[in-house]
């Protein structure tokens, strides 16, 4: 029996996995999935409506959900149907609380936000909430609003912000950052709303049709007013009312709606509806892709399902003729979005170290097997996840920070795996389920500030480059933290546990040496080659930049526990010690070095991240600390002779 | 052997010593990199790495002091420690080889790193679209060209670096037939034209920077009263400078900014003196002047570096990605032609491409004047090869050595599993 629970589990795990691929249901009768597969060009990507839902959502208000604590249902069912609301009916998306304002953040902005505690303050009916509120188990407070409730002091915001604008990014104050990001949020939630028609207009179909039938005797008027002759004055003041709006159109427009003209050779000469219809004034004729938006808005207003459904199927059939393998990988990324195989692996992570943990006190062997099963389906949804962003995006696996912390974590369990299948003692896997679901935490707080598949800039432009050096450091980065890891298991281990026998110390100084000398060579052979893309790109090999030294001072280190093991200079506990320094610099190479916001490197100003890593440094020191008791202090170590 | 010598020996071939060294290196870059934010990179550069002391001054007083070992000590100290402990611990064995390849690619790495540090010259070439240029110029050292182009078929120039103005005093040179006296140097000045500066302010912002500037530790610092001349009246008498306010500045170590310094020029002949001449990058113009015979022109001007070939912008690309500002790849048409004609050819430098000539790196750099100007950054580095040779030995002696202990260990498991088994 025992040896068919771990099989179960899997089958089991595996099952559920598999059973977020199957494709998007639609809560109502409009077709939102195919709506949400369209694809627009924005920041210079081709991508789907869905993924643009989901990212504004996040730089909106740090979750994909629409929804308030006391009332019971989502306001809308998938971010798509958010987005839905932003472009064709903004009156009702204006009432949703999409923005995050929190006291935490920042307790003035909600003042010059003009919100009071009787609008944060959540009265919960029930008394069982109310008691679960105190004990914070339920959010106390609204932390979102509307974007009418924010309107009455936009102006105010907007003044606030220009005042704190000049200001150097890092000498701004709290109270300037929450009021920089705030109004960024409003801009791309204005922007976003000016996208396929103006959101003022009772019926954006029925105007542009109007535009159209006018447009000639419109032109007649302008040209005789320009030479000075008698004019039809309404026909005159009408067409610049429209080129007013769709000018308006135009600048604030964040979506790339409209596919290029046939006769375009470009295939990335995406325009926003507003720059179009401003060209109609040339060609005198709408173009239907801004009508197929148009008339999607006002079936979508209409509640008109069929009519919605049979617009989005011809518009995707049009662009299918010139854009189809793009059709593809929209598809792709759209059920990519719904897997969301990086959250699933977090938790996938967590069963697995929780179960893991406990075959130290019982049952090692079915849930040490168990525990192994589920650390490699998260690997292997952890993989595919990587793989298909590298296909989407066409790239190596590390472009940017977030898809550094993905690698990070993946190349910490890959190692992992390899030492559990070795040793087979779950150290592999405990090591594994927290550091997989560190790195993705970590991952998904860096995926807040937008899309994560971001456009390249030219200087790192170079596959070449970016396989090698970039994978072979934050490989490098992976392993040393598996070194410092292993180590501050061995420390817990040994002074809180008596479950470190010397054959697990054995094992795991030897798990640590073995990684250590990886980690060397991953660091220093991934260093090097970055010395020479700079020698390539810019033409130094060697620039002292804070990138670069954050990786020599880990090649140094890594050198320097090598050397220090091979002169004898330290043991065991040593080595543990001198492993877990390497987190203190890894994390400061990785994540430390951004926040000078200095270099060329520098892709990346976190605030509440410093304070983690100050965090982070704390509890490593403090490890090392304990690691310095006396032996005879160590529970697992107490009743031996020394 | 005696005691002395085998201590002074043990010390130099330990792995404690590699330990120290390898520790202090770690401290000295972790507090370069914060200095950064301060300094700049070329600050950090000078002060911490192409040093063999980091020097700090005794506070509230103008006198360096070492504080800790700078980058030639330390490296100098590993180099030595790594030949030392090799010689003496050497032995040909095939499981040595793979630490020996890796330290060997170390040193030659240390060694690169050293030349470039003395070797290495960087400087900007400013290319307009239809342009040619024969010359570079430096973005951080200034010279002092003074031309006789009294022959319209060439100039004779004599550059004198800045460094010899800083030093002040008067200049003879067997070219020129007159002598250059410094009457006053700042390394970093700003210009104003006097009519736009009313004076009374003008002469308090002097005072203000110049107190300001006292307290700076350079050793330019004791030169900046000087400065109060213009609250006097203009030190110059002839060429612009009697029309120019000069404004003291601190020196700045921002990337992205560059020091402009100025100077007071007397010209004296055997007659006597010839004038006062104001000199500065920012004038931008050469001033010119007739004196015995000949025509003179002087410019205080960024250090140029003259080339055997010319090079031609054909053409300026700036692609950036659809609908957004992100720049997806700058790349310059060039046309490239020796003196002698044995190259006349078209060549594209992009980013990631430079182009490599005459033991020169030309890379893509940047860009100005809406796309119509490309700024290559030039490079002269005899040992850009060596981190290559020393990367590849570095990598190939890591495998060989883990490589090693890891088949040790896999077969050390392998019997134990067998023992297992049949025990």
């Amino acid at each position: 029996m025992n040896r068919w629970i771990p099989l179960i589990v899997l089958i089991l795990a595996a099952g559920w996995l598999a059973s977020s691929l199957r494709p998007q249901k639609n809560a109502g009768a409009m077709d939102l999935a195919a709506f949400g597969r369209l694809p627009v060009l924005v920041n210079g990507r081709l991508k789907p409506l869905d993924t643009v839902a989901r990212t504004s959502l996040l730089m909106l208000q740090g979750r994909q959900r629409v929804s308030d604590p006391t009332v019971s249902e989502p306001f809308v069912a998938t971010p798509a149907e958010w987005l839905a609301d932003v472009l064709f009916n903004p009156a009702k998306a204006d009432t949703y609380p999409t923005f995050r304002l929190s006291a935490t953040d920042s307790p003035e902005l909600l003042t010059l936000m003009g919100i009071t505690e009787a609008d944060t303050k959540i009265r919960y009916d029930s008394a069982i909430l109310r008691t679960l509120a105190l004990a914070d188990f339920v959010p106390g407070t609204r932390t979102r609003f509307s974007f009418n409730q924010l309107q009455p002091k936009l102006a105010e915001l907007d003044r606030q912000a220009q005042l704190a604008e000049p200001i150097d990014p890092q000498l701004r104050t709290g109270f300037q950052k929450a009021v920089v990001q705030l109004r960024e949020r409003v801009m791309l939630y204005q922007r976003l709303k000016h996208s396929v028609q103006m959101p003022d207009s009772a019926g954006f179909l029925a105007e542009i049709l109007r535009f159209q039938q006018g447009l000639p005797a419109g032109i007649t008027a302008v040209r005789a007013r320009q030479k000075g002759e008698p004019h039809d004055e309404a026909a005159f003041q009408a067409l610049l009312a429209a080129a007013e709006r769709y000018d308006i159109m135009d600048k604030h427009g964040y979506l790339l709606t409209i596919p290029p003209d046939a006769s375009e050779p470009s295939p990335t000469a995406w325009r926003t509806a507003g720059h179009v219809l401003l060209e109609t004034f040339e060609t005198q004729s709408l173009n239907p892709n801004v009508m197929a938006y148009a008339a999607l808005g006002s079936a979508w207003r209409g509640r008109e399902a069929g009519q919605f459904n049979e617009i989005v199927r011809l518009f995707r059939e049009q662009l299918g003729k010139r854009f189809g393998p793009q059709l593809a990988k929209s598809d792709v990324e759209t059920r990519f979005n719904s897997a969301e195989p990086f959250y699933k692996s977090m938790q996938l992570y967590a069963v697995a170290f929780l179960l893991a943990l406990c075959s130290w006190l019982r049952w090692p062997a079915v849930l040490g097997r168990s525990a192994f099963y589920l650390t490699l389906l998260a690997f292997v949804a952890t993989t595919a996840g990587i793989a298909t962003r590298m296909w989407l995006e066409g790239r190596p696996p590390v472009t940017n920070l977030y898809s550094s912390a993905l690698f990070v974590g993946w190349g910490s369990v890959g190692l992992c795996l390899i030492l559990e299948k070795t040793y087979r003692n779950a150290i592999g896997s405990v090591a594994a389920g927290v550091i997989g679901f560190v790195t993705l935490l970590i991952a998904h707080h860096l995926s807040l500030s937008g899309d994560t598949l971001e456009m390249m800039r030219a200087v790192l432009d170079t596959n070449l480059w970016l396989a090698t050096h970039v994978v072979v450091v934050t490989i490098g980065y992976a392993a040393t933290f598996l070194a410092g890891f292993l180590a501050l298991i061995y420390v817990g281990r040994g002074v809180l546990t008596r479950s470190l026998d010397q054959g697990t110390a054995d094992a795991l100084a030897r798990m640590v040496y073995g990684i250590v000398c990886f980690a060397t060579l991953c660091s220093l052979i991934g260093t090097v080659l970055g010395g020479i893309w700079a020698d390539q790109s810019w033409g130094r090999f060697w620039g002292w930049d804070p990138k670069e030294n954050g990786a020599v001072m880990i090649v140094l280190w890594n050198a320097i526990i090598l050397h220090a093991r091979w002169g004898g200079l330290v043991r065991q506990r040593g080595l543990m010690g001198l492993a877990i320094f390497g987190n203190i610099i890894t994390s400061w190479s990785w994540f430390g070095t951004n926040m000078l916001g200095v270099g060329l490197h520098s892709y990346g100003f976190m605030d509440a991240a410093f304070y983690w890593l100050l965090t982070f440094v704390l509890t490593q020191v403090a490890v090392i600390a304990l690691a310095q008791l006396p032996l005879a202090k160590w529970r697992s170590f107490q009743n031996k002779p020394a | 052997m005696t005691p002395l010598v085998r201590q002074f020996r043990d010390f130099f071939v330990s792995l404690k010593l590699t330990v120290v060294l390898l520790a202090l290196s770690i401290v000295l870059i972790f507090w370069a990199t914060l200095a950064q934010v301060q300094l700049g990179i070329w600050g950090v550069q000078e002060k911490f790495f192409h040093t063999f002391f980091v020097l700090e001054n005794i506070p509230g007083t103008a006198i360096p002091v070492p504080v800790f070992p700078g980058g030639y000590f330390l490296g100098g100290l590993l180099i030595l420690n790594l030949v030392a402990a090799h010689l003496y611990r050497f032995k040909l064995e095939w499981k040595k080889a793979g630490i020996q390849l890796t330290h060997l690619g170390l040193i030659l790495l240390l060694l690169g790193e050293l030349i470039t540090s003395l070797q290495q010259v960087e400087s900007n070439m400013r290319l307009p679209e239809g342009g040619t240029m024969r010359y570079s110029e430096s973005y951080r050292i200034n010279e002092l060209a003074i031309l006789d182009t009294t022959n319209p078929e060439f100039n004779e120039v004599v550059a004198i670096p800045e460094a010899v103005l800083a030093d002040g005093g008067s200049i003879q040179h067997p070219k020129l037939p007159f002598q250059i006296r410094i009457r006053d140097y700042y390394p970093n000045a700003a210009l104003a034209m006097r009519d736009q500066a009313p004076l009374p302010e003008f002469a308090t912002s002097v005072a203000g920077s110049a107190k300001g500037a006292g307290s700076r530790p350079e050793q330019n610092s004791g030169q900046i009263p000087g400065g109060q001349q213009a609250a006097t009246g203009p030190l110059a008498t002839a060429g612009i400078g009697p029309r120019v306010a000069v404004t003291p500045l601190r020196l700045t170590y921002k990337q992205d900014e560059r020091n402009a310094p100025a100077a007071h020029l007397e010209f004296v002949g055997p007659e006597g003196t010839l004038g006062t001449w104001l000199v500065s990058p920012l004038l931008g113009m050469p001033q010119k002047f007739d004196y015995a015979g000949r025509t003179w022109e002087i410019a205080l001007r960024f250090k140029r570096y003259y080339y055997p070939f010319a090079l031609t912008l054909i053409d300026f690309t700036h692609e950036k990605y659809a609908g957004t500002d992100i720049p997806k790849n700058f790349a310059s048409r060039i046309h490239l032609k020796t003196d002698d004609a044995r190259e006349d050819r078209e060549v594209l430098i992009y980013m990631n491409n430079p182009l490599r000539h005459a033991g020169l790196t030309f890379y893509q750099a940047s860009f100005e004047k809406g796309d119509k100007v490309s700024i290559l950054q030039v490079v002269r580095n005899p040992g850009w090869v060596l981190p290559y040779i020393a990367c590849i030995m570095m990598g190939l002696g890591l495998l060989v050595q883990f490589g090693i202990h890891l088949l040790g260990f896999v077969r050390k498991r392998a019997a134990a599993a067998a023992v297992a088994n049949s025990g």
